[in-house]
């Protein structure tokens, strides 16, 4: 029998367990009220919010992994993650370079978390999917091309 | 010619006494063919695989394609290969009964003298005779097994439900099951296929949390050998088709997540480690090539005929990847030899299950008779006679693809038509009757609706750039299997080499340039967004209609597109 935390939801009460979670310290609304960089989310092209950023041309780093699919199933909520293996990370930032606005999602990571993030991104068309990683104060950046496709016609 | 078994034996007597040359070296192959599935037991563990069987029950005709270009690193390469490039590559002898049964050559002949293929009752037949020689032995499903057929449709999968207990799969992964929608899924699993049939995914989550929705891999026993069998169901089923069939799984390939379950297998003990896949092959040659510890990969969903497994060598070793074909077609048999906790050696056979030289198994035979009885009238129904060779399988256009197409364009007063790339769908042999059967065999899904819509020529551009990009993308992880949408009363050029938003070219309409900004009616079916759910009348309505009012289908002509960038490529022969 497998055992779905939806499930337990349910027969939870919704609500119910997220009260419980929020009263566990789990949930924490003071999380969700960091500086907002509205220069940044709203800079437009890549190169202008990597500018807003302050990250300039990052470099290319194979220790930034990005968890995306190959093709989104639902291009309204693509779930995208981040993580690395690089010491002392500051901040995970989620760029759609096709996006109008191609800051995402930018988190910012208090010292000793695991730099583990995961989200969801509404993306209109296939685009490269960049994570620019402030790590030991430098930017570093990895690349994914997500594809964003009209579906249908599968064999 | 139709013969029952008795008369195909006493002819092949005939032939080989009087040199009665029927395709070639028939009496010769033949002969052999009584050997065909003689096949002597090798090493200790054997796995038997069927895929995609899109719930065809009866034999029936099944063309492979002259057109199945491999693009990129892909060019060139198995299964990319038709034709006497296939056979060439296999080592196959042209005009003999497996080369029919691998290739398109010489169909029409080739297929009136070995008669039809698959039917789950000479299936069953040779499940039972290949087993006896191999004690232990499971026999496991790819997918693509509920649906294709108007009795399936109607039972909401019951009939292959029941065909596949008493068949004795074991194991079996998903794609086109999940159009059934979740609820009736889970129901089979958990219900009708409780201690019997376990389906495997490793990469089937929850949307929410990413909980597993089946189990992703189970461990059996064979001849006291520990044996993992991991599932992958189809990645791109919510894309594919109607995601809301299914709101809250999510699917993708999942690499990651792949090798965890490996090792974790590994872990537990398991000596040998395969996956029943619906990745499609190239995905599977890739996944391969990525995830270690595999020692053999058994893939459908592409509906390759591959005779002998791809060796994909790694760091971690090699894996194995199989294709198992269509239709009921062929049984894949894999002996593995395994020593001292691994897999030493191997054999592999793809056998094709020709009705004729199989009896049909008693008790299949009558659960098909029970399950179609309520039907028959209903599916019998004769629409018109077919004067040329119809089927759907190639890259671009099949000639029953054509006839949906014409049936569209006609019923729905559209300027231009486009019919879904799906590999299902069986072949008919001029002559032949077209029943509703047949029709239902080419139409039968659970979002048959069609649709009339206005489109600019950009759209319709863009449309055909984005299905040509899910063919041809060099990188196979990019693909969704399928082919290319047909389309109808539109003509155009086709570059599967070029770029995304570069192949479509020099689109015409009744010989004018398509004009980008002007509108036009195009006409469709299986629509996957929720919005389209119950649009116009069903599709296989459409075409009865259609069929029913021309009487005769003359031979076709295909609406095929100019291609470029492909000479030379042993992946097409015109």
């Amino acid at each position: 029998m497998i055992k779905q935390r939806r499930e337990v939801l349910k027969t939870g009460g919704g609500l119910g367990v997220l009260g419980l979670l929020a009263a566990a310290g789990v949930i924490k609304p003071e999380l969700a009220l960091a500086a907002w960089n509205e220069s940044a989310f709203k800079a437009g092209s890549l190169e202008k919010t990597l500018a807003a950023l302050g990250a300039g041309k990052p470099a290319n780093s194979g220790d930034i992994s990005i968890n995306a699919p190959d093709i989104a199933e639902n291009g309204a909520v693509v779930p995208i993650g981040v993580s690395t293996s690089l010491p002392k990370v500051e901040s995970i930032a989620i760029l759609i370079e096709k996006n109008p606005d191609a800051l995402a999602a930018i988190f910012k990571l208090p010292e000793g978390t695991e730099a583990n993030v995961q989200t969801r991104c509404k993306m209109g068309q296939t685009s490269n999917v960049y994570a620019l990683v402030k790590a030991d104060g430098k930017f570093l950046m990895a690349m994914k091309e997500v594809k964003v496709t009209l579906g249908g016609c599968g064999g | 010619m139709r013969m029952n078994r008795r008369e195909f034996l006493q002819l092949l007597a005939v032939a080989a006494g009087g040199g009665l040359a029927l395709h070639n070296d028939f009496a010769q192959a033949a002969q052999a063919a009584g050997q065909l599935y003689d096949l002597p037991r090798f090493g200790n563990v054997s796995l038997l695989h069927i895929t995609d069987c899109h719930a065809q029950l009866l034999p029936i005709y099944f063309r492979e394609p002259n057109v199945n270009l491999g693009i990129g690193a892909m060019q060139g390469k198995v299964p990319h290969l038709v034709g006497e490039h296939l056979l060439k590559a296999f080592h196959i002898k042209p005009g003999t009964a497996e080369a029919h049964a691998f290739t398109y050559l010489d169909f029409e002949q080739a297929a009136r003298t070995y008669g039809k293929v698959g039917g789950f009752a000479h299936l069953a037949t040779l499940v039972k005779r290949v087993k006896a020689s191999r004690p232990g032995a499971l026999l496991l499903d790819g997918g693509d097994t509920w649906q294709g057929s108007g009795t399936a449709l109607w039972t909401n999968a019951q009939d292959m439900v029941d065909a596949c207990k008493l068949l004795g799969v074991d194991v079996m992964t998903l794609h086109w099951e999940a159009t059934y929608g979740e609820e009736r899924v889970k129901e089979i699993e958990e219900k009708d296929f409780a201690g019997q049939i376990d389906i495997v995914a490793q990469n089937v989550k929850t949307t929410d949390f990413g909980d597993p929705v089946f189990k992703p891999y189970v461990i059996k026993p064979i001849n006291g050998i520990p044996v993992a069998i991991i599932g992958q169901a189809f990645p791109y089923t919510p894309i594919a088709n109607p995601r809301w069939q299914v709101p809250n799984w999510s699917y993708g390939i999942q690499d990651e997540n792949m090798q965890a379950v490996v090792d974790e297998a590994r872990g537990k003990g398991a000596q040998v480690v395969v996956v029943l896949s619906h990745n499609g092959m190239d995905v599977d040659l890739k996944m391969a090539s990525r995830v270690k510890g595999i020692d053999a990969i058994f893939g459908g969903h592409t509906h390759d005929g591959v005779p002998q497994p791809v060796v994909v060598k790694h760091s971690g070793g090699q894996t194995l990847v199989t294709n198992a074909g269509s239709n009921g077609k062929y049984l894949g048999v894999m002996d593995f030899d395994v020593k001292h906790g691994k897999v030493v050696g191997y054999r592999y056979r793809l056998l094709p299950v020709f009705a004729n030289f199989l009896p049909a198994d008693r008790d299949m035979q009558a659960l098909i008779d029970k399950v179609r009885a309520p039907y028959l009238d209903k599916l019998s129904e004769k629409l018109a006679v077919t004067e040329g060779l119809l089927y759907r399988r190639g890259n671009f256009n099949g000639t029953f693809d054509q006839v949906i197409c014409d049936a569209l364009m006609h019923v729905k007063g559209a300027d231009i038509a486009f019919s879904p790339g799906f590999r299902w769908g069986t072949s008919l042999l001029p002559g032949d009757t077209i029943t509703l059967e047949h029709v239902l065999d080419q139409t039968a899904i659970t979002y048959p609706w069609t649709t009339l819509t206005e489109m600019t020529g950009t759209t319709i551009k863009t449309v055909l750039e984005d299905v040509c990009d899910n063919l041809f993308n060099p990188d196979p992880y990019y693909q969704q299997g399928g082919d290319m949408v047909r389309v109808g009363g539109l003509q155009y050029t086709c570059d599967p080499t070029a770029s995304m938003g570069n192949r479509i070219q020099d689109m015409r309409l009744k010989g004018q340039p398509l004009d980008p900004n002007k509108v036009y009616k195009v006409a469709g079916w299986a629509p996957v967004s929720e919005e389209a759910k119950g649009a116009g009348a069903p599709i296989w309505d459409v075409v009865a209609e259609y069929l029913r009012a021309i009487k005769t289908v003359k031979p076709v002509e295909l609406n095929l597109p100019t291609l470029k960038g492909v000479a030379g490529n042993p992946g097409i022969a015109l």
